[in-house]
């Protein structure tokens, strides 16, 4: 598949931002935290979000008719992404506004919760968009989901711990509970390599043209000697190499480096220079994986062309610590 | 509407496609895009008509093939375009109702109106029978001539799909494969008619015929003459009148 | 949320506002179709289904007529060139100022001496009419492009059978069961080609076997695959013929029926009558009559000849029957098929069940046709019997200097097996079969000022109607109907140029040419043939001193002339397609067609045949005059379709003639014929009556119908000749008998390629097969038409470069993966082209597909288009002229018996490139587009936008919004 810059942006910002409305209804659930941190935690988050589905909109031939994507929830799980993500600005910004007046305590974990569950729902919305897809054996993997949602908070702790430094709040276990999310993401993504590389995809150029019946095909003519816009959705390549090269800067930025980061910012004295880098480290490290998580996808249509089997490489690099 | 059709559709239309005499002319691709240039879908762009990438939205495709099989291998032609599943992903993967699934007659389209060009059901099509309009930033895709087939403004021989009319070997029928009498449906019994990846679930309407197997051979000739002297002995006398 | 309405779908939208039939123009096959016409614009175009020719299907230029008829490339105005030739440099012209320039041209020539105009007309459908006006203007200089197309096949299938494969013949694809097809990409019959094998092919117990180097189109979906070396056809063949002689697996009946297999052969090696027909004193051919043991009238009804053995004549001669001669020819154990596996590539096991199925095809069959007939000599017979083999055959054996004797030995393997116009095998079309030869021969140089006596292209029927001067030197600047090559029946357009320049036989002042692209594609040797253009002599004067071009399209071609004519296209114009030359009829039946104007020009472009018209009135021709100086045609083609008429009431169209339009074939003409040609769907059918379908060679009832019809001169039977004394006197000439003599240098030549019983024999090889391996052809893709199919943007959205295809064998043995760029090198250059691997190639043979690679500047396309950079031609490295020989002699690379070129006998060797090399196609030629150069224009091409209704320009506002910039676009 070919990456989309609009589409990686938007997920791995607004997965960042879902994730620190999730962290932040369970902070929030967990005790009493300063207005002034409530709110520009939420602000971070709300304009993650914005910027993210402003980003996706970006993708859209007609952005004008975006509402429109709002109407097929019972099928779509695009539409519920769109819905799910619209929702999640309701309790959001009532949170903001409990928050700011001093609402009781009991509105504000209420409005925190279902900000929180929105906002999980709104990740796994988006996770299944692409893990619905049989076409792309690479994405119709049922860790898919988990690895979003797992993604979302760990974006949303690291952005989290950096914000409870800023404003020189205690973290408490919040250090402990990223390193315990960040291996699990790791160990979930990297369960998923293995899973991708093992993928035998049951389609072929045989099942596709059905010529397997006579024998081995092979590409003598393609239907155009030159590129269309099959070709430039589905026909990015990227050379084996080059990715597991990828892929190991993309474990170290997203998971080694955070996770050393997320245990030292547990020492106070290093928790905000710790907590920026660490979000610095996986913003990179996370945008790179969503690029891998494109470009290593092999959509069916390829086998048309000639693409191999739609399975990506073999190569599984064992994940940093 | 984009729930597929919560019965099976009253009548499937579909494309029977045999891949035995298919010549890889190309008349189905260019009478495709003739017909829908001005057609539902208009415009079918070309994005650089006559400049250095010639490349521009088409509903049908033909692809050229070798497959191996141990002999000598054979070359098959292979056009390509929408299915009308009946299991149509692209159509439950659509977040605006813009595609959907006749109830009528099973024919799967988009409503460009609706369109907000996502791309998201090209990326749910294992064939690739999605065709973005890069210029009109919506998806585009092969109607099934549905403006041609019914249009009661055509000479009845004209209600056709376009590329059924052109293709000069016959190697396309149109016709309703819901209908076990129907002559596509014969043509599929008979000729052992399939699917196109049917691990992918989506049931295609279409089906494709398989290259026949080839004929057997005939035993060498037996001498009648032993050498060129014999012969011209032997038939000295033969006699035939003019 | 309640579930989303499904959306209203308009499934009868209004359409046209008109429907007008015509015919298709994309290529020769001249399919009839119905224009939808809405706002005066093409919204659609479909195949008729009542037109005989396609029956309603369309091929794919066809099918993608608007993007040729809107084609950027068009020409919109005269011009007449500034600059040097090739630099496109031109200002454009009135039709006055551009008449008048080539009436200054041509009116000295056709005074002092008319051959100075040499006009030759390329892929031509009006040939009657553009060789008509060449004997009016006098000049023997004509031909169209035949010579360097098929003449091979053409003229050996009129020397042998009168009739031939191509427009002159069809399988019987009705009934037919076993179907031969020898070097098939595409031809004239497109379409009823394709709608024959699907039947063919869809019907149970039939077979279809292609014999051809490459396995695609036509071959991918043959149930047999034969992938031959290239020019051992006439191998196979003789193989074939060898396994029928030797299984005695023949047609006796028909052999001795309707062929001259009983025929006596003089035998008197030496004398001046060794190989002549025995003949009577009224030189009737004689027999050996075995009934009444004496030699008899060979055409006599009921005869019975001897079919072996040698006679001795009344005068003492001695004679031997053609079917022994045939027969001791092909029974040599050389043609045994072990003996020619190696030569072409196919095994003795695989040539010897071929012939086993073919016999048992065309010979075990019960089929007939229960309909009686009554042949020449005036007997019923009760059926019709059937012989359900057919061959089809075109290029792939034709462009081979051994082409002709290969397309005589498949008539003689036709002959054998009775499957000659029998049901299920190959038919006539009529006006076809002709008599052996047909009627008409050669014109020769008349006296300036005046029309020539016939018209200029015939059928020589021996020595003695050569166009040669007394001494034997050609007459014709092509050197068609020359001791060179005596059976030239099309010309030699691509001898032209380089005759031209090397003024050998002479110079000339002026070179016309319509509609033949001979600065690219339809040249061999393009570099050289683009000096022949531009050479110059000391003065500074070119070699060729003018040249005249018309073309509808800016071509590689309209860079190189000093005045250039833009013509219509094919939807703006009357045209014919007659009965007189080309014809479009069925075995079944005559028909003939016209094409009518749907649309105005709107630029300042006249229809050729007009412009013809009216040159030919200024420069005073006769016939295009009356009496009085008055144009003859004011009404231009059309007033002359109507009106011209010749022979014995014949007209351009057969169809509604006599004043009230109740006659066809032959009548007055009707001043209202063309509109009821355009109230028919613009066609004529006329079904032959049906006993008169079969057996046309010797069927009283078509002979009758034919020579009603004007189609042949008399109701004698047309004799299927196995054995041609034509050929033969042309070799006792070359033995030194007669009074028509060869140069020496060429006597050789001609006792060898004239051989009077076919033959076959090894191209002769030039250059050292170690230097140059592989064999190269070319294929037509299906769907494009030589160079016009790249300004088409739809077509050219499917093939805008092509690859060389080299079999997996030779890329590994040459270390070559798919896209690796190579020099393909022959010894006339080298070129380079990226390669494909393939399976289903002959694997010393490569191939690519023709004339995709294009030349920058040319039609309307962009200069990075990939046609210029990537896509190549194979005609740089196809010589045209051969080095000199012993004699001194430069011969063209063309059969030596009918001029045939020879694209197929290239051979090469490949070079891979260098990484520098890769990337990019050479030679590279400067750009053409010069001053009048069209462009296409970038940005999106929205046709028929428009048609659907008003655009709402919605979606460009969206665009905008999220500033993804496009190019403006051009709505349509
Ligand atoms: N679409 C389309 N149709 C056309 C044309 C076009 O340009 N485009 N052109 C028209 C014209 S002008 C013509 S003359 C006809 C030509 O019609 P064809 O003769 O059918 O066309 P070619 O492409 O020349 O095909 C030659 C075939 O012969 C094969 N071949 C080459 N050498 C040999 C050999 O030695 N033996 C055998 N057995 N096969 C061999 C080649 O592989 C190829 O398949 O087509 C006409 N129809
Ligand atoms: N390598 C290789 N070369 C070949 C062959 C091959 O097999 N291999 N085949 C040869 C054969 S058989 C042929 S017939 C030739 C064909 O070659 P050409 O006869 O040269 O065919 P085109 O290239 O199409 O050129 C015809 C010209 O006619 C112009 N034209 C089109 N429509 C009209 C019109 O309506 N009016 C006028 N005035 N002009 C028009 C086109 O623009 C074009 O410039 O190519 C030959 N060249
Ligand atoms: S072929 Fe593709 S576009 Fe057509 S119905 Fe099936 S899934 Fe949808
Ligand atoms: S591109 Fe259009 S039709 Fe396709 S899923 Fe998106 S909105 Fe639906
Ligand atoms: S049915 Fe109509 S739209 Fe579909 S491929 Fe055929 S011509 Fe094109
Ligand atoms: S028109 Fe018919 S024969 Fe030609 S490519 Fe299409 S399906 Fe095949
Ligand atoms: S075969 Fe195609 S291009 Fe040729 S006349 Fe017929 S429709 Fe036109
Ligand atoms: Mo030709």
């Amino acid at each position: 598949m070919t990456p989309a810059f609009s589409i990686i942006f938007f997920t791995t910002a607004s997965g960042a931002g879902y994730g620190l409305l999730f962290v932040l209804s369970l902070l929030v659930f967990d005790r009493a935290l300063p207005a002034a941190f409530v709110l520009t935690a939420l602000a971070v988050a709300l304009t993650l979000v914005s910027i993210g589905l402003v980003s996706s909109t970006f993708h859209l031939g007609h952005p004008e008719r975006a509402w429109r994507a709002l109407t097929q929830w019972r099928s779509s799980w695009l539409s519920r992404e769109g819905v799910a993500a619209l929702a999640c600005y309701g309790p959001a910004l009532a949170l903001g506004a409990a928050v700011a007046v001093g609402a009781p305590r009991e509105t504000v974990i209420a409005l925190a919760l279902a900000t929180g569950v929105l906002a999980a729902a709104t990740v796994y919305c988006t996770s299944m968009i692409y893990a619905s897809l049989k076409t792309i054996a690479a994405w119709h993997d049922r860790r898919v989901p988990a690895l979003y949602l797992l993604l979302g908070a760990m974006s949303g702790l690291l952005l989290a711990r950096f914000l409870l430094a800023a404003f020189a709040l205690p973290a408490h276990g919040l250090p402990w509970v990223t390193v315990a999310i960040v291996l699990s993401a790791a160990q979930v993504k990297r369960a998923y390599w293995r899973a991708q590389a093992e993928h035998r995809s049951a389609s072929s150029l045989g099942t596709a043209t059905g010529l397997d019946r006579l024998g081995r095909p092979r590409v003598l003519q393609p239907a155009h000697t030159e590129r269309n816009f099959l070709l430039k959705e589905f026909g990015f390549e990227v050379g084996r190499r080059h990715a597991s090269r990828l892929r190991r800067l993309a474990i170290a930025f997203a998971f080694g480096v955070p996770l050393a980061l997320a245990a030292l910012s547990a020492l106070p004295a290093f928790a905000l220079p710790a907590a920026t880098a660490a979000v610095v480290s996986a913003a990179f490290g996370l945008v790179l994986e969503r690029w891998l998580f494109f470009a290593e996808a092999r959509h069916t249509v390829m086998l048309y062309y000639g693409g191999a089997a739609p399975a990506p490489s073999r190569s599984v690099p064992t994940t940093g610590g | 509407m984009t729930c597929l059709p919560k019965s099976a559709p009253a009548k499937k239309l579909g494309l029977v496609i045999d891949l035995d005499i298919c010549v890889g002319c190309q008349a189905c691709t260019t009478s495709c895009k003739e017909w829908n240039a001005g057609g539902r879908a208009a415009p079918v762009t070309d994005y650089d008509a006559y400049g250095a990438t010639p490349d521009g939205v088409w509903f049908n495709r033909v692809h050229g093939y070798e497959v191996e099989d141990g002999g000598s291998g054979r070359t098959v032609y292979f056009p390509r375009s929408c299915l009308h599943c009946d299991n149509a992903p692209c159509v439950t993967v659509c977040p605006t109702g813009a595609s959907f699934k006749r109830e009528a007659d099973g024919i799967v389209l988009v409503d460009e109106d609706k369109c907000i060009g996502c791309k998201l059901c090209s990326w749910a099509c294992p064939y690739g029978a999605r065709e973005y309009d890069e210029d009109a930033g919506v998806m585009k895709k092969c109607t099934l001539c549905v403006d041609k087939i019914y249009n009661a403004n055509l000479a009845p021989a004209s209600r056709m799909p376009a590329c059924v009319s052109a293709c000069p070997t016959g190697a396309r029928s149109f016709g309703d494969l819901g209908d076990p009498a129907s002559g596509v449906s014969r043509l599929v019994r008979e000729r052992g008619g399939y699917d196109l990846m049917p691990e992918q679930g989506t049931a295609p309407v279409n089906k494709y015929l398989p290259p026949r197997a080839r004929t057997a051979e005939a035993a060498p000739l037996a001498s009648a003459v032993n050498d060129r002297g014999h012969a011209l002995l032997k038939w000295i006398d033969k006699v035939f009148s003019r | 949320m309640p579930s989303t309405p499904e959306p209203f779908v308009d499934t009868a939208p209004s359409v046209a506002d008109d429907v007008q039939t015509t015919t298709c123009y994309m290529c020769a096959c001249r399919c009839g179709i119905r224009v939808y016409l809405r706002d005066g614009q093409v919204r659609y175009i479909e195949g008729n289904p009542d037109h005989p020719v396609n029956h309603g299907v369309l091929c794919a230029k066809g099918a993608a007529g608007i993007m040729q008829h809107y084609s950027p490339a068009r020409l919109t105005q005269p011009l007449k060139r500034i600059g040097p030739r090739g630099s496109g440099e031109f200002v454009a012209i009135s039709w006055d100022e551009a008449l008048t320039l080539a009436t200054e041209w041509l009116a000295p020539l056709r005074a002092r001496d008319p051959k100075q105009l040499a006009f030759f007309t390329g892929r031509d459908q009006s040939q009657s009419f553009t060789g008509w006006w060449a004997q009016q203007f006098g000049t023997v200089n004509y031909a169209a492009h035949g010579g360097f197309c098929s003449v091979n096949m053409a003229a050996a299938g009129l020397y042998s059978i009168g009739g031939s494969f191509w427009e002159f013949g069809e399988p019987d694809w009705e009934h037919t069961r076993y179907l031969l097809m020898f070097g098939v990409a595409e031809d004239h019959a497109s379409n009823p080609i394709k709608r024959g094998l699907g039947q063919l092919k869809s019907r149970p117990g039939t077979k279809c076997v292609a014999i051809n180097p490459v396995r695609t189109g036509y071959a991918a979906v043959a149930d047999e695959w034969l992938g031959i070396r290239p020019g051992t056809d006439g191998l196979l063949i003789a193989a074939l013929i060898h396994e029928l002689l030797r299984a005695e697996r023949i047609d006796w009946d028909y052999l001795v029926r309707y062929t001259n297999a009983g025929w006596l052969v003089i035998d008197a090696p030496g004398a001046a009558d060794d190989g002549l027909f025995a003949r009577d004193a009224e030189g009737r051919p004689l027999c050996f009559d075995l009934r009444t043991s004496s030699s008899g009238d060979a055409l006599a009804a009921g005869s019975t000849p001897a079919l072996v053995g040698a006679r001795t004549l009344a005068d003492g001669r001695s004679a031997r029957p053609v079917f022994e001669l045939l027969a001791a020819r092909f029974l040599d154990a050389a043609y045994a098929p072990a003996a020619v596996a190696d030569a072409t590539g196919i095994a003795a096991e695989t040539i010897a069940r071929l012939a086993a199925e073919i016999a048992s095809a065309a010979l075990d069959s019960d089929f007939a046709i229960e309909q009686p007939w009554t042949d020449w000599a005036g007997r019923r017979h009760a059926r019709m019997v059937g012989r359900p083999f057919s061959i089809h055959a075109m290029r792939g054996i034709a462009a081979h200097a051994n082409g002709f004797h290969t397309c005589r030995l498949l008539h003689v393997l036709q002959m054998l097996l009775g499957a000659i116009d029998a049901p299920g095998s190959f038919r006539y079309k009529p006006p076809f079969p002709k008599h052996v030869p047909p009627a008409g021969t050669p014109a020769t140089p008349g006296d300036p000022g005046l029309p020539l006596t016939r018209m200029p292209l015939g059928f020589p029927r021996g020595p003695g109607y050569l166009a040669v001067a007394a001494d034997g030197t050609p007459q014709r600047l092509d050197k068609a109907f020359s001791w060179e090559h005596p059976l030239a029946l099309h010309g030699m357009l691509q001898s032209v140029l380089h005759n031209a320049w090397a003024g050998d036989p002479y110079r000339i002042d002026t070179l016309f040419l319509y509609m033949a692209n001979m600065a690219w594609n339809s040249a061999m040797n393009v570099p050289g043939t683009l000096r022949y253009l531009t050479d110059r002599e000391a003065d500074g004067s070119y070699r060729i001193p003018h040249v005249v071009y018309s073309d509808a399209y800016y071509s590689e071609m309209v860079a190189y002339a000093d005045l250039v004519l833009p013509d219509t296209t094919y939807l703006e114009r009357w045209d014919c397609i007659s009965l007189l030359d080309r014809p479009i009829s069925d075995a079944d039946g005559a028909a003939d067609a016209i094409r009518q104007p749907l649309l105005a020009p709107g630029r300042d472009v006249r229809p050729f045949q007009d412009v013809l018209l009216e040159l030919g009135a200024r420069l005073d021709l006769p016939n295009m005059t009356t009496e009085d100086g008055a144009p003859r045609y004011p009404g231009g083609y059309a007033d002359y379709l109507v009106h011209h008429v010749r022979g014995k009431q014949q007209g351009p169209l057969a169809g509604w003639r006599g004043a009230d339009g109740a006659d066809s074939l032959v009548g007055a003409a009707n001043p209202d014929q063309l509109e009821r040609y355009v109230a028919n769907g613009c066609f004529w059918r006329e079904p032959l009556p049906e006993s008169a379908r079969y057996y046309k060679f010797a069927n009283r009832d078509y002979l009758d119908y034919a020579e009603r019809a004007g189609w042949i001169g008399s109701t004698q039977p047309v004799v299927l000749e196995l054995y041609s004394e034509i050929l033969q006197e042309f070799r006792l000439a070359a033995a030194g008998h007669g009074e028509h003599q060869p140069p020496d240098a060429l006597r050789a030549r001609l006792a060898q390629h004239f051989d009077p019983v076919p033959a076959w024999h090894a191209v002769e090889a030039r250059h050292s097969e170690q230097d140059y391996p592989l064999y190269a052809v070319t294929q037509r893709p299906m769907h494009m038409y030589h160079s016009w199919g790249s300004q088409n943007a739809w077509l050219r959205q499917i093939t805008s470069r092509n690859h060389l295809y080299v079999h997996d064998t030779l890329a590994e043995r040459l270390a070559l993966a798919d896209d690796d760029w190579v020099w393909i090198v022959s010894p006339q250059g080298r070129v380079k082209a990226p390669i494909k691997r393939m399976q289903g190639v002959h694997p010393e043979t490569v191939w690519t597909w023709n004339a995709i690679g294009k030349r920058r500047g040319a039609w309307g396309l962009d200069d990075a288009a990939p046609e210029a950079t990537l896509g190549f031609l194979l005609n740089h490295l196809i010589p045209d002229m051969h080095a000199p020989d012993e004699h001194g002699r430069v011969h063209a690379n063309a059969d030596p018996v009918t001029g045939q070129a020879a694209w197929f006998d290239l051979r090469v060797r490949l070079e891979k490139c260098t990484a520098q090399e890769a990337g990019a196609t050479a030679p590279e030629f400067h750009d053409v587009r010069g001053t009048h150069g069209p462009r296409g224009g970038h940005g999106p091409l929205r046709y028929g936008a428009a048609l659907k209704g008003a655009p709402t320009g919605r979606h460009v506002a969206a665009q905008e919004v999220i500033g993804i910039h496009r190019g403006d676009g051009h709505d349509a």
